[in-house]
């Protein structure tokens, strides 16, 4: 039985599409990515996942329950991290996570001993019986984070986990979340629309983009899609470097531009040494810079949609002020 | 729907803890009641109005409509709170809980009423400092029965207003027009018999108003209108609008 089951999922908000008919599975101890920009129906899709709001038409399953009609098992079922925090502010830390253990039916006992791990667990022990206004941005993310073990939940949602967080505080939660997903095995889907989160922590990515998915795989090979990594390479004599890189086998594609040379091969980091090699005087060029570019999902995001993830933003705003705007008249 | 009662422990016992640290927020709610309270009823001390019955002055006449007004005014604060939980995203926390919209309303209510009904207690206290006093103890515990249904009434009230305005820009305006009318129309402050007519039937459709006699029967042993009437009205209003509310919330998405 796979953790998340999702067929033909579909949510429509006047009229517009926010999610349009998106299929996925996500297996047992995955860690699994929704990428997109904002407004692409990442959060919607979650919240239909979570029980919050309700599907147009199609059907999803989470740990086996039907998020129509096993609506209590399925939150039973689910930790959620929301976009933006979902705290009690007059409350204290640990009260923030006891009251959230006993909603979910743990003993007062039980829920001490469970929230005591689970602050150890994103270190905010110290902290704990302050109350959480006095929290910064970066504190009250690992909060929820903690607040949503609690309950040990098998499939958890994180909603954009470091959205509007600092460098070092997105690598601090990258790890939470990692070691959550190797060490504990919670199945784990997020969403986010930096590329290199995705990159980072996702086993499988679903590209997401005006409410579709666009394409699903691992990081990795989507990025093997674009035909693997780019040398670029700098030459004194193009006409005789050409010759000499025609001829090599492992060269997929040459591209030249402005006395440029941009050769796409697999691996190019071990390719390099092979370049350098080349005798200087035998091949009648020399190499004035050399540079390795390796794919990023913001290629695989471009590939796909036709635009990078900053333009489909800014277009999507548009399309929702033009919406609002008609649904005025 | 089954009653999660460790669910309505928990969000009560959150209104409490909340409650009692902020300690600001109790005192600015009791401010403007405690105004009214000491200025009118030290301001017409002794004054005799028509209409005002056998009481023994205006001060015993005015302490059943100010701990009504403070009811009113803390119980649909309570209710309209959904707002800012919505505002501050703990609402959400609160929907994707595995338990029911049912038991989450029984608890803000219960939580609610007994946050309005120590706020009502201060203000007795207080007036029985100004040279107040009641009828009985026994009365008193009746009285008490009927601060809770006013509180639980506006506490509905103030649930629907939440669920029709969904943010909190429109907060002030309800307290505004609604609240103060509500509370003038209900006789708290005058007897109603001296005002106009066409406004007289109009406080006949206000609720606070069977509130306002209820107190005043079980307080100060004095009213207008018949206790089983006030009694009726109250059990009834405060019955449809947490149903009206509960149906609202219920059936709201975050």
């Amino acid at each position: 039985m796979p953790a998340i089951f999702v067929e033909n999922l579909t949510k429509v908000f006047n009229g517009l599409r926010a999610v349009d008919g998106i299929s996925f599975e996500v297996k047992e101890g995955e860690l699994f990515g929704l990428l997109g920009p904002n407004g692409a129906g990442k959060t919607t899709t979650l919240n239909m996942l979570a029980t919050l709001i309700r599907p147009t038409s199609g059907k999803a399953f989470v740990s086996g329950f039907d998020v129509l009609k096993e609506r209590e098992k399925v939150r039973r079922s689910i930790g959620m991290v929301f976009q933006e925090p979902a705290l009690d502010n007059y409350l204290t830390g640990r009260e923030n996570l006891e009251f959230h253990g006993m909603m979910y039916g743990l003993s007062r006992k039980e829920a001490k001993g469970r929230v005591k791990e689970a602050l150890k667990i994103v270190e905010l022990e110290e902290f704990a019986d302050k109350l959480v206004e006095t929290y910064s941005g970066g504190m009250k993310r690992r909060l929820e984070i903690a607040r949503a073990l609690v309950h040990q939940p098998k499939v958890l949602f994180l909603d954009e986990p470091t959205l509007g967080l600092d460098a070092q505080t997105r690598r601090r939660i990258w790890n939470y979340i990692k070691k959550l997903n190797k060490e504990r095995g919670v199945t784990i889907i997020l969403t986010t629309h930096y590329m290199e989160e995705a990159d980072f922590l996702a086993d499988r990515v679903a590209i997401i983009d005006f409410g579709k998915i666009v394409a699903l795989d691992t990081p990795e090979n989507l990025k093997n899609i674009l035909g693997g990594d780019v040398i670029s390479i700098e030459v004194d004599n193009w006409q005789n470097a050409k010759k000499v890189f025609e001829k090599l086998t492992w060269v997929k594609k040459i591209n030249h531009e402005n006395g440029i040379f941009y050769l796409q091969v697999e691996k190019g980091e071990e390719k390099i040494p092979l370049l350098i090699k080349i005798d200087e005087k035998e091949a009648g060029f020399k190499i004035k810079s050399i540079n390795l570019r390796k794919p990023t999902l913001e290629d695989v995001f471009l590939h796909f949609t036709g635009k990078t993830i900053r333009e489909r933003e800014a277009s999507q705003k548009e399309r929702f002020r033009e919406r609002a705007k008609r649904h005025r008249r | 729907m089954e009653i999660n009662f460790t669910a309505i422990y928990i969000l009560w016992l959150r209104e409490m803890k909340r409650f009692l640290r902020s300690w600001s927020r109790m005192v600015s709610m009791l401010m403007i009641p405690l105004f009214f309270l000491i200025f009118l009823g030290f301001g017409f001390k002794g004054a005799f109005f028509p209409g005002i019955g056998y009481t023994k002055d205006y001060l015993h006449f005015l302490v059943p409509g100010i701990i009504a007004m403070a009811l009113v005014s803390t119980s649909m604060i309570a209710g309209l709170s959904v707002l800012w939980d919505r505002e501050f995203g703990f609402l959400k926390e609160i929907m994707v809980a595995p338990v029911s919209r049912v038991s989450i309303i029984i608890g803000r209510i219960v939580g609610g009423i007994t946050t309005s009904i120590i706020q009502a207690i201060l203000i007795l206290i207080i007036s029985i400092g100004m040279g107040f006093s009641f009828l009985s103890f026994p009365s008193l515990l009746l009285a008490i029965l009927i601060m809770v249904l006013i509180s639980s009434g506006f506490i509905g009230l103030g649930l629907i207003f939440a669920s029709i305005i969904r943010d909190i820009q429109g907060f002030g305006l309800i307290i505004q027009l609604i609240i103060m009318p509500l509370i003038f129309l209900s006789g708290a402050f005058f007897p109603l018999k001296n005002i106009p007519k066409f406004l007289k039937y109009l406080s006949y459709f206000n609720p606070l108003t069977y509130g306002v006699e209820g107190l005043r029967r079980l307080l100060i042993g004095f009213s207008f209108l018949p206790f089983w009437l006030d009694f009726i009205v109250l059990l009834s209003f405060s019955f449809l609008s947490i149903i009206f509310g509960s149906y609202l919330f219920e059936k709201s998405e975050i």
